[in-house]
């Protein structure tokens, strides 16, 4: 089933980059409206609000209530290994209350535009970053700890567990001081050690700062 | 090149070493499969030769070569019949004492330049060659599941491990077709060390009510290109031996990550195991191994 939409943007978004097929598809108005880098206004009369996340909950944009909060609003970011381009995953953020119709709008939108949906909590990191994050800082730590090569690290996740590419090549690819980033964000929100950015995304962060 | 003719694989009636039979053997090695369980033995030889047979099938080996390397295969239940073999590789239970004790009793029987390996997961390598006689002559040999489909091969040498031999057994793996990557002898080298922690922060964001199992599992298959979800992974590889792998590194690593989650402990208690019991983080109709 598809679903019209309508974008409201500002400037580049990460989840849909200049060009993106998604852009293309939206109506000029429809009862789902989808904000890119463009404030939040309450709008009842709307079947669904998805606004774009970067690392921040959806919270910070709608306000909580002691776990009660919910409404049409929904979070939404297209996930990427920092510069690398997006992928095909959608993580959809809800909150506790959140209206279950809005839930079903915004899943068919996005997998109208082919995309995948998965819907997580409105936790910082979400589901991908909460899980692959302190994996790639305990892979930089184990690499300062002199386990194995990163080469060696690397070739071992793709072909012992068939994965497309390995923990250090992927994180290095996709931006040392981004991963930085998320994972500060990540350890801001869970104080878990396994969060705090390893050593060598530390230093690529003051490097990219000019320190 | 290797210096390396004749290999012995104690526990070759195991899933490991009798994979491991099965890489040695087709590599062109003479294989001498031992277990202290004789009749497992048979039971191996059997589907080591389905095994072989389907291989001729899908045009992976010649009839000739499935006959030359069954006819390599030789069963013994006895640590004598490994006296002349070069490499000796143990698959056996995952118990350093175990370990510990066939290392021993293995040294007085097996020539003195014989070379001892361990395909343990989860124990150190020091430990394992601590007073077998030869610790300048063991090494860690670590396989994965399939053995006889996998080509990755985690190396690791003990701290009293001597260069020649850890170069010896390298050059064997390769010998034999296989990949092997130099790690160090810490908790679960690379593999385990990785997925381990990654596979318990997924049961967390379950408890957490993060997302449910089957978003998890889409959210990193598609983000990442990875075959399976971690939760699909748990299941496969069984909920019990997770809580197993957990054990043994979170004591040693003291890595939160690597602490069995409550979750992981209450489903285990509830009988849900994973695919084996037909039922863990998702259901299966029927609890059929994966892999042939
Ligand atoms: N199963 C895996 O996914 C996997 C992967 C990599 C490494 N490993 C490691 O491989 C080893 C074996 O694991 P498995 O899953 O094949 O176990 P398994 O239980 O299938 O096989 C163990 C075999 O060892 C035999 N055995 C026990 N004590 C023995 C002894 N003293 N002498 C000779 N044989 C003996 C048993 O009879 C049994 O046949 C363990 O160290 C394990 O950590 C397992």
């Amino acid at each position: 089933m598809t679903m019209a939409y309508a974008i409201h943007r500002t400037g580049e978004s990460r989840s849909f980059p200049a060009g993106d097929a998604f852009l293309d598809g939206a109506a000029e108005d429809a009862d789902v409206l989808v904000l890119l880098g463009v404030p939040y206004e309450p709008d009842p009369s709307r079947t669904a609000i998805l606004i774009e996340l970067g690392t921040e909950c959806l919270g910070v944009h709608t306000g909580e209530a002691a776990g009660e909060e919910g409404s049409n609003a929904l979070g939404f970011a297209r996930y990427r290994n920092g510069g690398d381009p997006p992928s095909d995953l959608v993580e959809l953020v809800r909150q506790p209350n959140t209206e279950e119709r809005a839930i079903e709008a915004a899943r068919a939108v996005f997998e109208g535009a082919g995309l995948t949906v998965a819907v997580s909590a409105d936790r910082v990191g979400r589901i991908v970053d909460r899980l692959v994050r302190p994996k790639y800082n305990a892979a930089l730590r184990l690499l300062d700890d002199g386990l194995a090569k990163a080469e060696d690290m690397d070739l071992a996740c793709r072909l012992g567990l068939g994965y497309p590419d390995g923990p250090v090549e992927r994180t290095v690819r996709g931006g040392l001081a981004y991963h930085h980033d998320v994972s500060s964000a990540l350890f801001a929100a869970s104080g878990q050690p396994g969060d705090a950015p390893a050593r060598a995304a530390v230093v690529a962060r003051a490097r990219s700062e000019g320190r | 090149m290797t210096g390396i003719r004749k290999v012995g694989v104690c526990g070759a009636a195991g899933t490991m070493g009798s994979g491991i039979a099965i890489v040695s053997a087709r590599a062109g090695f003479e294989t001498v499969c031992h277990d202290v369980d004789g009749e497992g033995l048979e039971r191996a030889a059997t589907q080591t030769a389905s095994f072989f047979a389907r291989s001729v099938e899908r045009g992976r080996m010649t009839e000739e070569d499935r006959e030359t390397a069954l006819g390599r295969l030789s069963p013994a239940t006895e640590l004598d019949a490994l006296a002349d073999c070069d490499l000796v590789i143990e698959a056996v239970f995952e118990d350093l004492s175990t370990k510990q004790a066939l290392f021993r009793a293995l040294n007085p029987v097996c020539k003195a330049d014989a070379i001892f390996a361990s395909n343990t997961s989860t124990l150190s390598i020091a430990q394992i060659a601590s007073g077998c006689g030869r610790e300048d002559l063991v090494v860690g040999m670590h396989f994965c599941l399939p053995a006889q489909l996998m080509k990755l091969i985690e190396m690791s040498p003990g701290l009293n491990t001597s260069e020649e031999a850890f170069a010896a057994a390298w050059a064997w793996t390769e010998a034999a077709g296989q990949t092997p990557v130099r790690t160090r002898d810490r908790p679960g080298f690379i593999l385990n060390a990785l997925l381990v922690p990654f596979n318990n922060d997924a049961i967390r964001a379950v408890e957490a009510g993060v997302a449910s199992p089957a978003d998890i599992d889409t959210a990193i298959k598609a983000a990442l290109g990875y075959r399976m979800g971690p939760l699909e992974l748990i299941d496969l590889i069984g909920l019990d031996t997770q809580i197993l792998l957990s054990e043994a590194f979170y004591p040693i690593t003291l890595d939160p990550r690597a602490a069995a989650p409550p979750l992981l402990r209450r489903m285990v208690a509830a009988g849900r195991l994973g695919r084996k019991s037909g039922r863990g983080f998702h259901d299966y109709e029927d609890s059929a191994m994966y892999g042939a």
